[in-house]
């Protein structure tokens, strides 16, 4: 009985040690580091009210890098993201305007919207085997152009429901904002499918070699159109968590979410590549660039030298350890 | 004698994208309510130009089967530094053009180290240099504008018309083709770009120069999206750090190359391909306006047509025996 | 052929991890003359090839051309030094046309641009010397097929210049006619002063071409001798060695002749790889597909497994005809079959994923409740595998990539057996693994039998299908050509119905399938 526990220790030990791999390391070392600097600039960076704010800022980017997460673990990549997001957040608020069933439907029918987008998506990457850049691609196109009809090309005149405001903004339990709360169960629903359910299994499998996967038994291509609807959906919720908010969706809202995901998925040690990578990564991700892109703001540098300081940032911790091992 | 034949299975990328932006463009000019005019020609030709010129950096990454996602960005960067160089007396704007040209190299360059000696994946390493490049276009200019003395001469001459009939972008583009891309087709670092796409490993066993192939892949396509950068500021005679722009040109790239029949797996297809994908996805884009349709329908048609295009590629799936290869 | 003999190596010895595939070899090579290797899968010829023409460099050894030491850093490298292979794994790049292929590393140039036409006359001039005038240089590579491919590989090399011609298999893929076309090219080329070495599976090959052979057994030369001073059979002995360093355990009484097969193929087919195969496999039996490699073994079993797509004929499972779409209907429980893929590291494993995923990862569905891994049970069960297969790993959070070649191996075959197969196919699974768990893996087979599952084995090594089989089926072409059954399974039988050479034992063979 002792030899066993002792050797369950042993192995959970292992289980962290491996669990632990030098990209999230250098990771949050690289959020304290950021830390640091910041509170060289104000004393109010280390505040708890400031570190909580930028959570929650760093939630609506978390939701949304989970989706992506799981495409790139796939080896593939969703450049459907900005449009199905303002997708997400322009249907959500579009049934708003419907009264109380309206209200009440409005999040999850916009998380529908993108997964149904999601899914055909899927149904290109799987069955058609048509690259994910041009599928997603295209998927962005059109729903960039459905909601630009339905909008007319304004800004939509609906404003987002009380429940997405209050997802957004209020706080169910004191002091912590209710979007740490939603990318917390994001987060945590993504961490137990990845880790203990047969899908996350085959998602990593299947990033690593479908062919395998597909000799082992494993329906892969169904697999891959579901991961697509999953990334869909989160995206959309991500659009509806950024509508309430704002209070309201916008025309170009989802423009600036599309690299920071891929950066903060790849920076937290998920390789491009597909099959490798952990949450716990991506969270470290998320908050690293979340925190860089709030510092450059703290400290006054002028946007462009945030962009400059951003792609430096991003290309050194890459080298640093990012690089694909070397194969002749 | 049916060597013919051969050649016209080659082309055939190139030739079905001929085939569609003629047709496009047909029903595009017999619906203008101007006809088929020197103006309307020369207006279209122009707009079609640019996205042509980035295509064409977009397909030789796209041809050693990498991706490059900072093209638009050095497009835009070429923009705003040619704003400010492009000035002055012909000493002085000539030696401006030959800087915008050898910055945009330079981006490609540096683009190529990354990827070949840091072992990154081109588009990770693009995503964050498409940041870096920005950051400086924005530090350039800004807010919009160009230099008083700016080559407007210059500008009109290249947007205008030749005798009065011909765009005289359309004979630059062909100058293009004709000084770059039949040159680099016909040396050996474009057969090597041809071969890294096309199978890595072989092409190093066949003794290629497969490092150098990439790294010109890379200076050529930053030196292409700085030409596109030049003819955009010669439209519109200022500079702008525009983000969106930026990545517009970036995805209109992509969908140009898959529409000229270029395989975003490497090793097929044409920049002539992609400069004919560019014009008939630039025609699609505004079929809209002269069949009075509300511009607002475009994303959504272009979208359309580009699902519907590569979806009509994936018909060969239908001809694979073993399923094995559907997955490689 | 008394002076300084044209290339020369000795000493040579190669290791991959702790695998020897080359161990203190060396090779003489004369200008004009024809040299063969031989030797069986696994003998080290790949790597003697891929150390002369510069893909690998030795751990250990020299080399000499025309008395000179060389080294080369890179394949460019040996064939400037005029050392040109052409390779069983082709080195054409597909999307480029013949003529760029033939020509590819340093074409023609006019005004510093590629001259097309002069190319062009270089490629049909070299595709005419290798017998390939009907090839046109302005198709492409990816639409010829196969057997063209390989007449291109060879005006490749040809156009290089060579001094001395590696042919590796350079036959396998060709038809009838091209072969007797390739024949006269090497013939002529020898004439005209070449040195050539040939490697290949068939004798009759050498028989007709070679001036002198080489015998290569376990990564060493055994010897070389004067083509014509030793009969096939003497030949076929040096390649099997004496020793015979497998123990493999006692096979019992077959099972009754009508009990009924659990699995039975009746006149399946497949494009132009399968050919009207028909057999049963019996539960407690191990029949063995044997023959040279590539005769459409792997297809086979890939079509049993539901991989291929417009297989014809009919698949019997307890005598009920069953259609198999993909490998999860013919892993499921009332077809129960599982197959070892070919190569561990691309079909069989994730490699950078645990052993623990990769040992679940076929059973998943019968160790998930509601799609959640019971994370009890699937420890017992893999807890109860690595006992059964004793596989030898620190713990199973480790990546399989850590774990020796023996070992994964075991992990792909334990992943297998954690859904209790009834039907085990197994694709060349000793490949590239060390002896102790070659009989380990041995054993194992022979309990699986015991326990009822029919097992069906193919071998690339005949001293595992004399060892492990009640009964081997030899293919050749995609069809069944032989069929031995107990003690008629026999190295002379073997070899001699794979290399369809007409002797007395195939005679024999081909006698038994009649009755």
């Amino acid at each position: 009985m002792t030899i066993q526990s002792s050797r369950e220790r042993h192995s959970f030990w292992h289980a962290i040690a491996a669990r632990i791999d030098l990209p999230i390391v250098t990771a949050f070392a690289c959020i304290i580091v950021l830390l640091l600097v910041g509170s060289l600039y104000s004393e109010n960076f280390l505040s708890p009210e400031y570190l909580l704010q930028q959570l929650k800022v760093a939630s609506f980017l978390g939701v949304i890098a989970t989706g992506m997460m799981l495409i790139i673990l796939l080896g593939h990549i969703d450049l459907s993201v900005p449009w199905l997001l303002t997708t997400g957040a322009m249907m959500a608020s579009a049934a708003t305007a419907y009264g109380t069933a309206g209200a009440i439907l409005a999040i999850p029918f916009g998380v529908a919207c993108g997964f149904v987008m999601g899914l055909i998506s899927g149904i290109g990457v799987a069955y058609l085997r048509i690259p994910a850049m041009i599928v997603t691609l295209a998927m962005n196109a059109i729903a960039q152009g459905l909601m630009v009809a339905f909008t007319g090309g304004a800004s939509p005149a609906d404003s987002a429901s009380p429940a997405m405001r209050y997802l957004a903004t209020g706080e169910l339990i004191f002091g912590i904002p209710n979007a740490v709360l939603v990318w917390a169960v994001v987060g945590g629903v993504a961490v137990f499918v990845l880790s203990r359910t047969g899908f996350g299994r085959s998602v990593y499998a299947i990033g690593n070699r479908e062919g395998a996967a597909y000799l082992s038994g494993v329906p892969t291509q169904r697999i891959l159109m579901f991961a697509f609807a999953i990334s869909g959906a989160l995206a959309a919720l991500g659009g509806v968590l950024l509508a309430g908010y704002a209070g309201k969706a916008a025309q170009s809202m989802g423009d600036v979410y599309l690299l920071p995901a891929i950066a903060s998925v790849v920076l937290g040690g998920t390789s491009i590549l597909g099959g490798r990578g952990n949450y716990l990564g991506t969270v470290a991700g998320v908050i690293l660039i979340t925190l860089l892109q709030s510092i450059l703001s703290v400290m006054q540098i002028a946007e462009f030298g945030r962009q400059i300081i951003y792609g430096v940032v991003i290309v050194a911790m890459l080298l640093l350890y990012g690089r694909e091992k070397f194969t002749r | 004698m049916k060597d013919w034949r051969y050649i016209l299975a080659e082309q055939r990328g190139t030739l079905l994208a001929l085939a569609l932006f003629l047709l496009m463009f047909t029903i595009y000019v017999t619906n203008h309510p101007a006809g088929f005019t020197p103006n309307v020609v020369t207006t279209a030709a122009n707009k079609g130009v640019i996205l042509a010129l980035v295509a064409m950096a977009q397909c030789f990454v796209v041809l050693t089967a990498g991706i490059d996602l900072s093209v638009g960005m050095v497009f835009i960067l070429a923009n705003c530094l040619g704003s400010y160089i492009i000035a002055g007396s012909a000493i002085e704007i000539t030696l401006g053009l030959i800087g915008v040209m050898a910055a945009g190299a330079a981006c490609g360059a540096l683009n190529g180290l990354i990827v070949i000696y840091g072992r990154l994946q081109p588009i990770v390493t693009t995503i964050a240099t498409g940041a870096i490049f920005f950051g400086i276009a924005l530090w350039l200019r800004p807010y919009p504008g160009s230099e008083p003395d700016f080559a407007a001469d210059l500008a009109d001459a290249l947007t205008g018309k030749l005798f009065d009939t011909v765009p005289a972008s359309l004979v630059f583009l062909a100058g293009v083709i004709v000084v770059v891309w039949i040159p680099f087709r016909r040396s050996l670092i474009g057969r090597t770009v041809y071969a890294v796409g096309s199978s890595d490993q072989a092409a190093y066993m066949s003794g290629l120069p497969v490092r150098l192939g990439r790294f010109s892949a890379f200076v050529l396509s930053g030196f292409l999206a700085s030409l596109g950068g030049i003819f955009l500021t010669f439209i519109t005679y200022s500079g702008e750090a525009s983000l969106a722009n930026g990545d517009n040109y970036t995805l209109f790239s992509i969908a140009s190359v898959v529409l000229g029949g270029v395989s975003l797996y490497g090793g097929r297809g044409s920049a002539v391909g992609a400069i004919f994908g560019a014009l008939a996805f630039r025609a699609i884009g505004d079929l809209l306006f002269v069949f009075d349709l509300d511009p607002l329908w475009q994303p959504l048609f272009q979208g359309i047509v580009l699902g519907l295009a590569v979806t009509l590629g994936a018909a060969r799936l239908f001809q694979v025996r073993n399923r094995l290869e559907l997955f490689n | 052929m008394g002076e300084t003999p044209l290339f020369r190596m000795e000493g040579i010895s190669k290791r991959y991890g702790g695998v020897h595939a080359l161990e203190n070899a060396s090779l003489t090579v004369h200008a004009g003359a024809v040299h063969a290797i031989l030797g069986e899968n696994g003998a080290g010829k790949s790597t003697l090839i891929k150390i002369m023409s510069g893909v690998v460099a030795p751990n250990e050894g020299r080399m000499f051309l025309e008395g000179e030491e060389v080294s080369f850093a890179d394949p460019a490298a040996a064939n400037r030094a005029g050392i040109v292979c052409i390779f069983q794994e082709l080195s054409l790049i597909p999307d480029l046309s013949v003529a760029d292929n033939i020509i590819v590393s340093n074409p023609p140039t006019r005004f510093g641009l590629i001259d097309h036409r002069a190319q062009r006359r270089m490629a049909e001039e070299a595709l005419a010397r290798a017998g390939g005038e009907d090839i046109h240089p302005m198709a492409m590579v990816r639409d010829l097929p196969l057997s063209r491919q390989q007449i291109v590989e060879i005006a490749k090399a040809l156009a290089r210049k060579p001094r001395l011609l590696i042919l590796d298999e350079a036959t396998s893929a060709l038809t009838a006619s091209d072969v007797t076309r390739v024949f006269e090219v090497i013939k002529r080329l020898r004439d005209e002063g070449l040195a050539l070495l040939y490697i290949s599976h068939r004798m009759h090959e050498i028989a007709e071409l070679a001036d002198e052979c080489t015998v290569f057994r376990n990564g060493h030369n055994v010897e070389s001798y004067q083509q014509g001073a030793k009969t096939d059979n003497e030949v076929v002995e040096m390649m099997i060695g004496r020793e015979y360093s497998h123990v493999f355990p006692a096979k019992p009484t077959p099972p009754p002749a009508d009990k009924p097969p659990v699995l039975e193929l009746k006149n399946l087919s497949w494009t132009d790889r399968l050919r009207d195969i028909s057999f049963g496999v019996r539960p407690g039996e191990v029949v063995g597909l044997g023959g040279l490699d590539g005769q459409g073994q792997r297809e086979l079993l890939l079509a049993m497994f539901g991989v291929l797509r417009s297989v014809e004929g009919e698949i019997v499972v307890d005598g009920r005809k069953r259609t198999i779409g993909s490998p999860r209907e013919a892993k499921s429980k009332d077809i129960g079959m599982a197959l070892i893929p070919e190569d561990r590291k691309t079909e069989g494993l994730m490699l950078p994923m645990s052993v623990r995923d990769n040992l679940s990862f076929a059973a998943l569905d019968r160790l998930t409740r509601f799609g959640v891994v019971d994370r009890s049970t699937e420890s017992a069960d893999i807890e109860r595998m690595m006992k059964l297969l004793a596989v030898r790993s620190d713990g199973t959070a480790i990546p399989v990539a850590a774990l020796s070649g023996g070992n994964q191996q075991k992990v792909v075959i334990a992943k297998w057996l954690m859904i209790s197969p009834r039907i085990i196919l197994l694709n060349d699974p000793t490949r590239g693994i060390d002896v102790g768990t070659k009989q380990e893996l041995y054993q194992l087979l022979r309990r699986l039998a015991d326990d009822g599952a029919a097992i069906i084995l193919y071998s690339t090594d005949y001293d595992e299908l004399i060892g492990c089989c009640d009964r081997v089926l030899v293919m050749y072409d995609g069809a069944i050509h032989a069929e031995l059954v107990g003690d008629e399974i026999t190295e002379h039988a073997l070899v001699g119905s794979a290399l369809n050479i007409d002797s007395a034992q195939s005679d024999t063979a081909f006698a038994s399938r009649a009755q």
